[in-house]
């Protein structure tokens, strides 16, 4: 015990003696969740209140392309600016000038018109409301193309969200130039509502909540946790950094000629880098807390939750610290632990669904990420942050934690008796 | 004291053999000069005797510890001053000797006591509480010897403990080490200065390739082999004036 007392006070004084790389280990991450909150607010921002500026080609001049004209001014997405040739709306949005651009196509508005008027007509005729009983002669119209330019850096979920909204808006158009044929097929008082346009079915989210509380998801309660735990992981950087140094000046080896087990020497290490998470945990928490709503982010919301929150972020620093100690303990060189952490915490990260959710990932990579810790840990903090849940609930993902730390403990051990048994 | 048996090593890929069945008893009290060439063996049966790297066949004993059976029984026993400075550059002196004299289980005022006794001892009382990192050579070295010895050792092995200081700072060493041996630690030493060996050393092996190509106290060496005045001149005529530079 003395000897493990010893190790983490020594490694402590490593530890705060550095203060350039101790800044560099607290500062970073808050920078990093600052930054990244800062710009997911601001993309959540631009779709929800900030409007992106589009060109628009108007080839129709009609009354369906005045109504799209109108939808998208009534948008609150989009700012219209009216172009006049399709050639230079290409230019404009290919060249990353504009994000989008929207042709109209000529003779639109006659064309769905038209079409509209001959399927009511036809279906009027059906059911023997038409008064003459002229056969119809359909029209061979070919179905009309409302072309999307998107400047090709906008990535593939904008332009998803995108497109999706202006089929919504032209569905919507078209069916209510059904409803207005409809409506002059069977009245010729244009004030008489026949049909109730409004949409019948609505959508309503459900959000979990905490007693009469409800749990509002914003961009802090989805970064918090995630970007910390990116954090967290990041320990492994300088953790592995420092035994490769103790290996490289000479104090490992002197080490290696006293009576104290490797794991007394991988404990100090632990005791103090856990410190370490923890500490970058709570900074993270206080910035979220105080910082986020000063800066115009929303207020990170922990009530209640604290003792769980600290509960999962020290068995993601445990895992965190046990995969540093692995690769202290395997790499030879900086130039080995190193770059190999930094990719290995990004690499982690992407499989547990930092960047990417799980579920949108594909089924092979799915499977993978089940294996990956910051999977678990990001897991037990949505459930603690987001899905309200009570410690039970929590242990499968902490025993998980768990085991990973015990495991990479193991190897580190058994791989050192191996390499440097006598 | 030190009884080492057909004791062999041969590194990975190696084409020759590091030590080659060497076999050598030195008695308790004893200071023994390991001398040799560079690249003859002598870090790597230093590297064997403190549980640094594994022999590849044969055996040693220490104090009667085979040190299969006794790895941490033998590790109490002996203190190793290596080559180079094995201490923490941002600790301080104080610091590095608390830490590595917890690792050998000293604690509390018995270790602080020893720190400080030999810190006085060796001239670094100003200096205990500024970083290594401030240190001179000759100051470090001194610091690297008392990471050795606080635990009192009965075997002391120093790996050039002299290499690279001013001849104040090697004076205080040797005279230090003259005095732990004549309070009963057992001395084996390696080094390049022969001169320095033949005047502190009660017996010296010269090795080259692996293996001992002469042992005895150095007046003997120095009688024996015609024409020598000193250790030096034994030492060329049993290894050759061709350069051992290798990679």
């Amino acid at each position: 015990m003395h000897k493990l007392w010893a190790s983490t006070y020594k490694e402590f004084l490593l530890l705060t003696r550095d203060f350039g790389g101790l800044a560099i280990l607290f500062l970073m991450p808050l920078l990093l969740v600052i930054t990244i909150t800062l710009v997911q607010n601001d993309t959540f921002k631009t779709l929800k209140e900030t409007k992106i500026p589009i060109l628009l080609v108007d080839n129709d001049q009609g009354e369906v392309s005045k109504s799209i004209l109108q939808n998208l001014k009534n948008s609150p997405l989009f700012e219209v600016n009216s172009q006049s040739s399709e050639k230079s709306v290409k230019e404009l949005v290919l060249t990353g000038k504009y994000q989008l651009g929207i042709v109209i196509p000529k003779n639109l508005s006659k064309d769905l018109n038209l079409k509209v008027a001959e399927n009511v007509e036809g279906i009027l005729e059906i059911f023997g409301e038409e008064e003459e009983s002229i056969p119809l002669v359909k029209s061979k119209l070919k179905p009309k193309e409302i072309r999307l330019y998107f400047d090709p850096a906008t990535q593939f979920s904008f332009r998803n969200s995108i497109k999706s909204g202006i089929d919504q808006m032209v569905s919507k158009i078209e069916t209510q130039t059904i409803y207005k044929a409809f409506q002059e097929e069977l009245t010729d008082d244009p004030s008489e509502d026949i049909f109730d346009t409004e949409p019948f079915i609505l959508f309503k989210e459900i959000v979990p909540s905490d007693g009469e509380k409800e749990i509002i998801p914003n961009a802090t309660q989805h970064n918090i946790p995630a970007w910390t735990l990116f954090a967290i992981f990041f320990i492994i950087l300088p953790l592995s950094i420092n035994m490769v140094k103790e290996k490289n000046q000479g104090t490992f080896v002197r080490l290696r000629t006293h009576p104290v087990a490797y794991a007394t020497f991988l404990g100090g290490k632990t005791i103090v880098f856990l410190g370490v998470a923890l500490i970058q945990f709570a900074l993270m928490l206080l910035i979220g807390i105080y910082l986020f709503p000063w800066i115009g982010l929303p207020k990170l919301d922990v009530s209640g939750r604290l003792p769980l929150l600290f509960f999962v972020a020290s068995f993601a620093g445990l895992a965190a610290v046990g995969l540093g100690l692995l690769l202290g303990t395997v790499a030879k060189t900086q130039e080995q632990s190193a770059p190999f952490g930094a990719t290995f915490v990004v690499i982690l990260a992407a499989l547990g669904g930092v960047w990417v959710p799980v579920f949108a990932m594909p089924k092979f990579m799915q499977v993978l990420s089940n294996i990956s810790p910051m999977n678990w840990g990001l897991n037990a903090f949505y459930d603690v942050f987001l899905r309200n849940v009570g410690i039970l609930e929590l242990l499968p993902e902490i025993a998980l934690l768990f085991l990973f730390f015990v495991v990479t403990v193991v190897i580190s051990v058994v791989y050192n008796e191996r390499k440097n048994a006598v | 004291m030190i009884q080492i048996t057909q004791l062999s090593k041969k590194y990975k890929d190696a084409e020759d053999y590091s030590v080659h069945n060497l076999n050598l008893k030195i008695e308790e009290g004893a200071v023994f000069g390991l001398l040799g060439p560079n690249g003859a063996g002598k870090t790597t049966l230093i590297s064997m005797l403190s549980s640094l790297l594994k022999p590849t066949s044969g055996s040693f004993s220490i104090d009667g510890l085979n040190y299969r059976e006794n790895k941490n029984k033998l590790k109490q026993r002996i203190g190793i001053v290596p080559q180079e400075y094995a201490l923490y550059p941002s600790l301080t002196a104080y610091e590095n000797l608390q830490y590595f004299g917890s690792m050998y289980g000293l604690k509390g005022n018995l270790l602080k006591n020893k720190i400080l006794e030999h810190i006085e001892i060796l001239g670094l009382s100003k200096f205990a509480h500024i970083k290594i990192s401030n240190f001179s050579g000759g100051m470090k070295r001194r610091i690297n010897l008392i990471a050795s010895i606080l635990h009192r050792p009965k075997v002391l092995f120093l790996d050039e403990p002299t290499v690279g200081v001013d001849v104040q700072s090697k004076n205080v060493i040797m005279e230090y080490l003259g005095q732990l041996n004549t309070e009963g630690t057992t001395i084996l030493y390696t080094s390049h200065h022969l001169n320095e060996a033949e005047q502190f050393c009660t017996r010296v092996a010269i090795i080259d390739l692996g293996t001992i190509v002469c042992q005895g106290a150095p007046k003997t060496l120095i009688a024996q082999q015609v024409g020598a005045q000193n250790l030096e001149e034994v030492f060329l005529a049993q290894t050759g004036k061709a350069l051992r530079d290798h990679a």
